[in-house]
Order: C-alpha cells, then sequence, then structure tokens
C-alpha cells in the first residue's frame, strides 16, 4: 500500500501543471449557463487546446488517437485541472466518456476513423439517447424500434433526459432491433447506432429541472433513417456494447467533483466562523464528519484507481460502491450548507444554493440508489436476483 | 502511486487469518463468553502471538522485532477484529520495547483508556495510566472484564492505539456483512432466499459501503500516520463497526436475538471498542477545527 506517486507520475503532474498556469489566463470568458451555443463553443474550444497539448483523450487507448494513460495519471489530471479551476468537460462529455470508449472498444477501423479525431479535437458533440419514458432503472425495456429498409434502419420512438442534445451533431442511440418475445428476452434484441442530430424526424424539446434550467431534453424521433453503416457491434448485441460505455461513467466519473467538494467544505467552515454558526457545536460536528467522509472517499477513489491499475484499467465494480456513498454525501454537503447559511440558503443569488437543488438528482441519474444498491448486492455481495 | 496491498502484506493477512482461525476459531469463543467465573485470557495464545510477531511487528529487527510499519500492524488487527479475539492487544503492541516481556506475549500489558475505562485488568502484569481505585464493572462484552478508574484518571493519548483500534473495526465489519450476506443466502422465507428480497439487498450493501469507505480510510491513515486521518478513520470504522453489526441483527430476524447467534458477540465489541478512545464527538471537533 503506497500513496506515494513516482517520479514519473510527479514529472506528468509538474507538467500539467505549467501548462494549466499558462493556458487557463488565455481562456474566453465562460458563457452563460443559458447560452448554449455559447456553452458549446467554449467547451469545444477547451477540447481544442487540449488536444493541441496532447492531454485529449489521456485514458483512450493509443490506437484510438489517445495517449494510453495509466489510470493513475488520469487521476492526476482530473485533481490537477480541477485545482486549477480549468473547464469541465461539459458538452464533450459523452462523446469523450461514452460514445467515444464506446467506438474505440467496438467500433470498425472505419467507424473509429469517422468519429473518434473530430471528438479529440473538439470539432463535434455527441449526446446519449439511452433513457426513455417507460425505460428508466429498466433500461433494457426500451422500446424504440429500429426496422430495417435496405441499407438504412428506419427508429421511431422517444427518449428522455438527454443532456446537450440542442446543440449536439452525434447520438448515441440504443434501438430495438428484435422485439420482446418468449425467444428473445429483453436484453437482446437492442442494437447501437450513430444518429446524425440534424436527420429529418428528429424532434428536440428541452426540459426544465427543477433548478429552473434546462440541463437536458426530451427526443422525439419519427421515422428517422440512418444508415445500417452507423451500427456500432453486431445487430442485437448493443446491450453488451453498450455495458462497456456505462462502466466507465462510474469510473473515474466523479474525481474532479471529490476535489471540488473538499474545497467547497472548507469554504463553509470559513463561512460559518464569519457569521457566527460556527459556534454551534451541531453544526460544527456535523462539519467534522463532513471531512472524515470527503478525505475518506477521495482514499476509495486512489483505492479503485490503483485496483483499475492492476486490472488492466477497466473500471471495477467498487465504482458503485463510491458512487452510492458519494452521491449521498455530496446532498449532505450542500444540506450542510443550507444550515451554515440559515435564511440565507432561500436566496438563489446565494453561492451553494443552485448546487443543493442539482445535488437532488446525483442518487438518481447513472442509476438511482436503490438500483446501485441491488447491483452492489448481487455482483459483488453474490446475493440472489429475486423481488 | 499502488494503493493495493503487496504481495507480502496479503501473505501476512493470510498468516495472520490462518493462525487465528486454528487457535481462536468460533469454539473457542464460545466457550469463552461462556466461563463461568468470566473470561479468562489464553496466555498459551498470547505468547504464540508474541512468537508469530503480532507485537512486536514495528519494532526494529535490531531489538528483536519485524522491523515492519503500521500498514501491516492495520493488517494483522484487522483480522484481531475479525476473529473477535479478546485481550488488551492494542495496549500490548504498543508496549513491545517498552515493558519486558511484551513484544514475546510473554507479559499483558492494558492501559487506562481517556474515559478511565481499563479491560483485562485483573489478568494484566502491567497496566499503563493510573488506575489507582479501579471498580470492576459488569461488562456488555462477554469477551471483555473491565474496570472503571475513578474520574479523573486517565492514561496515554496515542493515535497509534486510535488506529489499531479502527482497524479492528474495520475487521468486525467486514466479518458482520459476511455473516448477514451467508444468512440471507441460507434462509428461506415465501419460498426464496431472503437475501432475494431487495430490503434485505439494501441493508447488505449498506453494509458492504460503509466497510469499503472505512477500508480506504483506515489503510490511508496507516500509510500517512496522520493524525487527522487517523482521527477520520476512526469515526469511519466505529460507524461500520457498529451499524454493520446492528444490521446483521437485523438480518438475522429472531436468530440475530439470541446468545446462540455470533452476531452479538461482534456488537457488544464494537460498542466497547467505540466508548474506548476518544468519543465521536472528540473526533468530530477536531477534524472540524482543521477545516
Amino acid at each position: 500500500m503506497d500513496l506515494a506517486y513516482s517520479e514519473e507520475e510527479e514529472a506528468f503532474r509538474a507538467e500539467l501543471r505549467e501548462w494549466l498556469a499558462v493556458t487557463l489566463p488565455q481562456l474566453p470568458p465562460r458563457p452563460d449557463p443559458a447560452d448554449w451555443p455559447g456553452r458549446r463553443a467554449y467547451d469545444l474550444g477547451w477540447q481544442r487546446r487540449l488536444y493541441d497539448a496532447g492531454y485529449a483523450g489521456l485514458h483512450w487507448p493509443v490506437d484510438a488517437g489517445g495517449r494510453g494513460a495509466t489510470p493513475t495519471q488520469h487521476l492526476i489530471y482530473l485533481e490537477e485541472t480541477e485545482r486549477a479551476g480549468a473547464p469541465y468537460v461539459g458538452a464533450n462529455f459523452v462523446g469523450l466518456l461514452h460514445a467515444g470508449p464506446t467506438i474505440a472498444a467496438e467500433g470498425t477501423a472505419e467507424q473509429r476513423a469517422r468519429w473518434l479525431p473530430p471528438v479529440l479535437r473538439g470539432d463535434e458533440v455527441w449526446c446519449q439517447g439511452f433513457s426513455e419514458p417507460d425505460a428508466g432503472s429498466d433500461l433494457a425495456s426500451l422500446r424504440t424500434r429500429a426496422v430495417r429498409d435496405g441499407d438504412h434502419y428506419v427508429v421511431s420512438g422517444s427518449k428522455i433526459w438527454t443532456s446537450h442534445a440542442e446543440v449536439a451533431d452525434w447520438c448515441e442511440l440504443l434501438v430495438r432491433t428484435e422485439p420482446i418475445s418468449a425467444d428473445v428476452p429483453k436484453h437482446r434484441g437492442i442494437s447501437w447506432l450513430a444518429m446524425p442530430m440534424d436527420a429529418p424526424g428528429v424532434t428536440v424539446r428541452p426540459l426544465r429541472t427543477l433548478a429552473g434550467s434546462t440541463e437536458f431534453a426530451e427526443m422525439f424521433l419519427d421515422e428517422v433513417r440512418i444508415p445500417v453503416g452507423n451500427r456500432v457491434g453486431e445487430e442485437n448485441d448493443g446491450w453488451r456494447v453498450t455495458m462497456v460505455t456505462l462502466s466507465f461513467e462510474r469510473g473515474t466519473a466523479f474525481v474532479g467533483e471529490v476535489v471540488a467538494c473538499r474545497r467547497t467544505l472548507t469554504a463553509l467552515a470559513a463561512e460559518a466562523r464569519k457569521n457566527g454558526r460556527w459556534d454551534d457545536p451541531v453544526l460544527r460536528r456535523r462539519l467534522g464528519r463532513l471531512n472524515a467522509e470527503f478525505s475518506a472517499l477521495w482514499r476509495l477513489t486512489q483505492w479503485n484507481v490503483s485496483e483499475a491499475q492492476h486490472t488492466g484499467g477497466v473500471p471495477g465494480t467498487g465504482g458503485s460502491v463510491f458512487k452510492l456513498r458519494y452521491s449521498h454525501a455530496r446532498q449532505e454537503l450542500y444540506d450542510t450548507a443550507a444550515a451554515v447559511l440559515g435564511p440565507d440558503s432561500l436566496d438563489l443569488g446565494r453561492e451553494w444554493n443552485l448546487d443543493r437543488l442539482s445535488s437532488l438528482s446525483y442518487t438518481i441519474a447513472a442509476g438511482t440508489s436503490q438500483i446501485q444498491q441491488n447491483i452492489v448486492a448481487e455482483r459483488i455481495l453474490g446475493l440472489p436476483k429475486g423481488r | 502511486m499502488d494503493f493495493q496491498p503487496t504481495d507480502d502484506q496479503r501473505a501476512l493477512r493470510t498468516g495472520v487469518r490462518e493462525l487465528l482461525a486454528g487457535r481462536f476459531g468460533r469454539d473457542a469463543s464460545r466457550t469463552l463468553a461462556d466461563a463461568p467465573g468470566g473470561p479468562v485470557l489464553d496466555r498459551g495464545l498470547w505468547r504464540e502471538l508474541g512468537d508469530a510477531g503480532f507485537f512486536s511487528l514495528r519494532l526494529p529487527e535490531r531489538d528483536g522485532g519485524v522491523g515492519l510499519g503500521l500498514p501491516e500492524a492495520v493488517i494483522a488487527f484487522e483480522e484481531a477484529g475479525r476473529a473477535l479475539l479478546p485481550g488488551p492487544l492494542v495496549a500490548t503492541h504498543l508496549a513491545a520495547g517498552e515493558i519486558d516481556g511484551a513484544a514475546t506475549g510473554d507479559t499483558v500489558v492494558t492501559a487506562v483508556d481517556s474515559g478511565g475505562l481499563v479491560t483485562w485488568y485483573d489478568t494484566a502484569d502491567a497496566v499503563r495510566g493510573d488506575a489507582t481505585g479501579a471498580v470492576p464493572v459488569r461488562s456488555v462484552d462477554p469477551l471483555t472484564p473491565l474496570h472503571r478508574a475513578p474520574a479523573g484518571h486517565s492514561g496515554p493519548h496515542d493515535p497509534v492505539a486510535v488506529l489499531l483500534t479502527a482497524a479492528e473495526q474495520l475487521g468486525s465489519a467486514a466479518r458482520t456483512c459476511e455473516l448477514a450476506v451467508q444468512h440471507a443466502r441460507d434462509r428461506h422465507q415465501f419460498g426464496q432466499p431472503v437475501g432475494a428480497f431487495q430490503a434485505v439487498k439494501h441493508l447488505c450493501a449498506q453494509m458492504l459501503v460503509r466497510t469499503e469507505l472505512a477500508r480506504a480510510a483506515v489503510y490511508a491513515a496507516a500509510v500517512t500516520g496522520d493524525p487527522l486521518e487517523i482521527s477520520g478513520a476512526a469515526l469511519l470504522a466505529d460507524d461500520a463497526a457498529v451499524r454493520g453489526a446492528r444490521d446483521c441483527l437485523q438480518v438475522h430476524g429472531g436468530m440475530g436475538f439470541t446468545w446462540e447467534a455470533d452476531v452479538h458477540l461482534h456488537l457488544k465489541r464494537a460498542w466497547l471498542r467505540a466508548e474506548l478512545g476518544p468519543s465521536a464527538a472528540t473526533l468530530e471537533e477536531e477534524l472540524a477545527a482543521a477545516l
């Protein structure tokens, strides 16, 4: 058990720090959160800078155009970019963390050549068309139909919770190519398609979150024609293809956030000392416990990353354990922020209050806590499936 | 960075686990729990632990020790917690090299904790701290005799003692999670294993989550030796052990409330360890002050 970084890892960190120190002051001002085209341009501009400096697709395999970095180097990258206040992955999220890795792992040489370089260069944005109004936690029961017509699929149905749909060029779409029947269980019969968002028949309707913003959208598909060549993996094998992607989401997706949460916690203590609520021992103790919580979550991240390093970079089920605890800890952090602010917690103009609202999605998005607990119980502890 | 146990550390874990399984298995703990005059410390076992290097683990080799560090000690104490191994293990380990015979297991050393509690007072050959006037307490833990020194008496505060106790809590938490899962697989109701019910699954999943978070915290604190990190690890390990034993009891249903099931032994020891050393309030205040 060693928490010290190797000379090589420290060199990587130093080089990255130096680059961040030079690059971040050159960035344009951040766009307004409601300005979606502005956000797209900003996020893609950041990605282009990463690309030019050789940091694009850091953890992607070298033959996919990535840098083939180790899980530890990726951890350092996420830690340092967060510390330096660099932009988030933003509109590049699906391309870099879902669709890209899937195409890298399962796509043909031609598909990789078509779709991967624009993601790395910051030329194209991807969104994700997985969930449907009637297929959330039970994703495999999805019903969006794709019917073969010559060398095209004709796709009809609807998708929901699609982030960045308004500004995406491509959508990684899960469709049913074989209806569920006695012979075809729901996990079979699903295929993975790359859908151009400007195809006729695609309608996007933004959804307003409880935080008031339009962070995601509904998508209606009416006889959208998608070339068969846009299918990644075999027909009806899309479920397996997708699982490659989802494990990435639970791997290192929250590293930067844990770093940010620890910084927020320090700021909360400073605010409480300033406004007098520090005198309340109940609040102090709550902050103290959160200190233990987030420093342990950081150690758990290092533990999981070290494990991934031994297993060849594939994120393990440890991601579910981490997500379960982290999502609740984040909510507790912002509830504690409200306790620090007192009446000011009702003022959305104050720092932390919008974060408190958005933290409510954490126990739901990317697998609800209840589903995550089933995963932990069945896949790690080996308890039987059932009711 | 490689925050996973080395091959040597894994081998140490296996070695301690096998030693304890052979010398202090379930029968031994049950016999001890039912001993008419209260539990008696097995001095033969204590010397075997000494021979195996349990107490001298961190002593330099030139002083007759094994020359290993805190991470290895934490692994050994985690196994002790898992096996419900009784005795003032932490105090004797810390006395190695300072009190004659502690390192070899010939001397049993106990200590007065910050709240005046002393375990195994009548058995111990040496007591660290002032235990004058200590009176016996009817101990909640059938495997740990307990005395209490008058108010104001307390022993030395040592973060390493806090860490090793947290390691025992971690071992207990991991064990109660296993016991709960085993029972949830074996016990059938409504025509299926009770572990197939989500309500039971979710209890077990949270037991594992608390255990794994505590593991990361305890191991990291062992690597860095940072007192603040040790305090955080102790908070999380106490939580994992006490709540883990409680949930394990719940998963066992009626059997969990019996003397015969092992669950209560884990719960009572977890309560005892959580009470020894700094309180949760002290740890939380310390962690808050550092923000």
